[in-house]
């Protein structure tokens, strides 16, 4: 019997969460730290019936697995900064078109070619904005590879629930360290389906008409309701139009299903957070060395706590307030110049005792760094 | 099922300006659709952006209307994840040989079961009257007050080198030709290409002195003669139509298939 205990890199660890939520389609295009991710998916994927393709660039991947989705498969790509820059007029498509799709983003230093084989987190607001034009988004994250596997199938069944884009924003080491995974047996983790349409076969199908739960049923290409997709505004049967009521409803449609349910979708880790007066907010690898830092300090006796964000976006500003109300200092932990401490200023009610903790240099941030900003937030000079 | 019934009545009236040769291509591609006799439910259309493009909306099939360029790429995917399902790709001269030109040969290199068709007015005509990589030498266009001089490239030949397995051109003035090539192309189990030369008279015939589209429909018949024909031989500026390439290649989903029969060996 295969033993379904691995000793795997966290790209694997999001190739197995991805064959496990069901995945059948992948395309993409070789670029470090992400190129484990589409080697073994080549592999993997045929042997479950599945399909990989190599395509010419990330834009061809994006477009391709976009295409995919809309013939009723589970789909995905892989990538890295550059390459993530190039999907992101297609990502937009798949926002307005409102297409199941997981796009991800193992992050290196940037920008342009930057840092290729080093760690970085220098992404977060490229996933949130990088497409052009008022949207909403989803980005998850994990520091760990039992995480990387969970939040995998979350960000497919979020895909589903939601007809959107996920973006899955892990980094280099993450990535590439090797650690313990466990796969779940089936069944353990829920997964959510493709919703299909209930209308039968000459009936009018709105494609774009949400149910009063506010989910689209969806129709595969090839079956019995023939309709049309574009990325121009369109109405309930996806024509296109400029008609500034249907312009409006749709775009506050698409804004309102995500940021509406940011409660349901926020997944986050807290340690020791009851009493802590001081409140490390991290994620990513980063994450990993915050929490040696507040298991090391607990055992001396000291007040810190971790609040580890595994959703970034939508991000959750009511948790993260929530998680801060009783700490006298809020360090956020991340490997970039401050695009989370930035949310967690704007989410707190006293955005002055937020701090940040970071390295940009494209090494791993160290427990060492951290204590050096804490001691430097207790007055006791590094 | 008439030619009518492959419509969506509720998206007319179209885009296309009076005398626009984009409607001679729907029609001509309709007809032989019809010829063909396929389900509507078979047939997934996808295009990019262009007034060419916008041909996928007005049409009664499973249609994807995409970003600029792309079109190739997001039909990659829909075909591989489904290949009993027919694709035809219909582009712009812009949307397929410039911004889209690295999916274009691509595609033909894989040989992968789509149809392509390049509806080829020289010009791009939704933004108003730039340049195209096919507008070639000496043309008058919006970005080229002073003409051209950049070389155009032949949609034939680069198809050709890139690996289709199927290439033909005709115009919108030969549309018994034109049906009878984009039915050779569906039927063709590999990347099909069939370039139409086809008419701006807004854009292209006006900047450029070629009159309406009557006076750019017979330009075409004037300086167009059949493949191999004596007239070429005579007068080599003319522009070839029909067959140029016809041959059997193994297509790209029948190899994956091969791929998965490797993977699934071992198991
Ligand atoms: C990424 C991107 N760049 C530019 C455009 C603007 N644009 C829209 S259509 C078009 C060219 C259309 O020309 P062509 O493909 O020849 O089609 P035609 O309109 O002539 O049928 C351009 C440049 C765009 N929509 N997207
Ligand atoms: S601008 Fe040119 S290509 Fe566009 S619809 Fe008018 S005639 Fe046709
Ligand atoms: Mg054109």
């Amino acid at each position: 019997m295969k033993s379904n205990v691995k000793f795997v890199q966290g790209n694997e660890a999001c190739v197995e969460g991805a064959i496990y939520a069901g995945l059948k389609f992948f395309a993409g295009y070789p670029i470090t730290p992400s190129t484990e991710i589409a080697e073994a998916l080549s592999a993997r994927l045929p042997q479950v019936g599945g399909k990989f393709i190599q395509m010419e660039d990330e834009i061809a991947s994006m477009c391709a697995i976009i295409g995919a989705s809309l013939t009723g498969h589970k789909v995905m790509t892989a990538t890295s900064g550059p390459g993530f820059s190039l999907k992101q007029e297609a990502l937009g498509y798949a926002v307005m078109a409102e297409i199941p799709c997981v796009v991800v983003n193992v992050q290196r230093g940037g920008p342009s070619t930057g840092n290729p084989t080093h760690v970085a987190q220098g992404d977060v607001m490229q996933a949130r904005w990088g497409t052009h034009g008022d949207h909403a988004i989803v980005a998850m994250t994990a520091s760990n590879h039992q995480d990387v596997f969970a939040v995998t199938v979350e960000a497919f069944n979020i895909a589903e629930t939601y007809r959107t884009p996920v973006v899955l924003l892990f980094d280099e080491v993450v990535g590439h360290m090797r650690e313990k995974l466990v796969i779940p047996a089936p069944g353990e983790i829920p997964l959510v389906e493709r919703l299909h349409t209930s209308v039968p076969g000459g009936v009018d199908y709105h494609p774009y008409l949400p149910r009063e739960d506010g989910r689209l049923p969806m129709s595969d290409f090839g079956g019995v309701h023939r309709y049309n997709v574009t990325g121009l505004f369109h109405d309930m049967w996806g024509f296109p139009s400029d008609n500034p009521g249907v312009v409006h409803g749709l775009l506050r449609h698409l804004v309102d299903k995500i940021e509406n349910n940011t409660y349901q979708m926020a997944r986050y880790k807290e340690f020791c957070l009851e009493d802590a007066d001081t409140v490390l907010v991290s994620y990513g690898s980063s994450a990993r060395s915050a929490l040696h830092v507040v298991r090391n300090r607990r055992a001396r006796g000291e007040r810190l706590g971790l609040l580890e964000l595994q959703t970034l976006w939508p991000f959750p500003a009511a948790i993260v307030r929530e998680k801060c109300a009783r700490a006298r200092s809020v360090v956020v932990v991340e490997m970039n110049t401050g695009q989370i401490m930035r949310e967690v200023k704007a989410a707190v009610s006293d955005p002055e005792r937020v701090f940040l903790a970071n390295r940009i240099d494209g090494t791993l941030i160290t427990p060492t760094d951290i204590r050096n900003i804490l001691r430097l937030i207790q007055g006791r000079g590094v | 099922m008439a030619v009518k019934d492959f419509i969506r009545e509720r998206f007319f009236p179209h885009i296309w300006c009076a005398g626009c040769g984009h409607g001679i291509v729907l029609n001509s591609l309709l007809r032989a659709v019809e010829s063909l006799g396929m389900s509507k439910n078979e047939i997934v259309m996808v295009s990019g952006i262009g007034c060419s493009s916008r041909i996928s909306g007005y049409l009664d099939f499973h249609t994807l209307h995409t970003i600029h360029g792309r079109a190739l790429a997001f039909a990659t995917g829909v075909k591989l994840s489904r290949p009993e399902l027919n694709l035809i790709v219909p582009m712009g001269d812009g949307d397929a040989l410039a911004i889209g030109g690295n999916h274009f040969i691509h595609a033909a290199r894989r040989n992968i079961d789509i149809t392509a068709i390049v509806m080829n007015n020289r010009i791009y005509g939704m933004t108003g009257g730039q340049f195209s990589p096919l507008s070639g030498c000496g043309i008058m266009a919006t970005t080229a007050p002073y003409a051209t001089v950049d070389q155009g490239f032949d949609v034939v030949e680069l198809s050709r080198a890139a690996g289709a397995t199927f290439v033909a051109r005709s115009t919108t003035y030969h549309v018994q030709q034109l049906t009878k090539l984009l039915r050779e192309a569906i039927l063709h189990e590999g990347f099909s290409v069939v370039e139409v030369l086809t008419q701006c008279p807004t854009y292209f015939g006006r900047r450029n002195k070629q009159g309406g589209a009557v006076e750019m429909m017979n330009w075409f018949k004037d300086h167009t003669t059949p493949v191999g024909s004596k007239a070429k031989a005579e007068n080599p500026d003319l522009i070839e139509r029909g067959i140029f390439v016809q041959k059997d290649l193994p297509e790209y989903c029948k190899a994956y298939d091969q791929v998965i029969e490797r993977a699934q060996k071992g198991k």
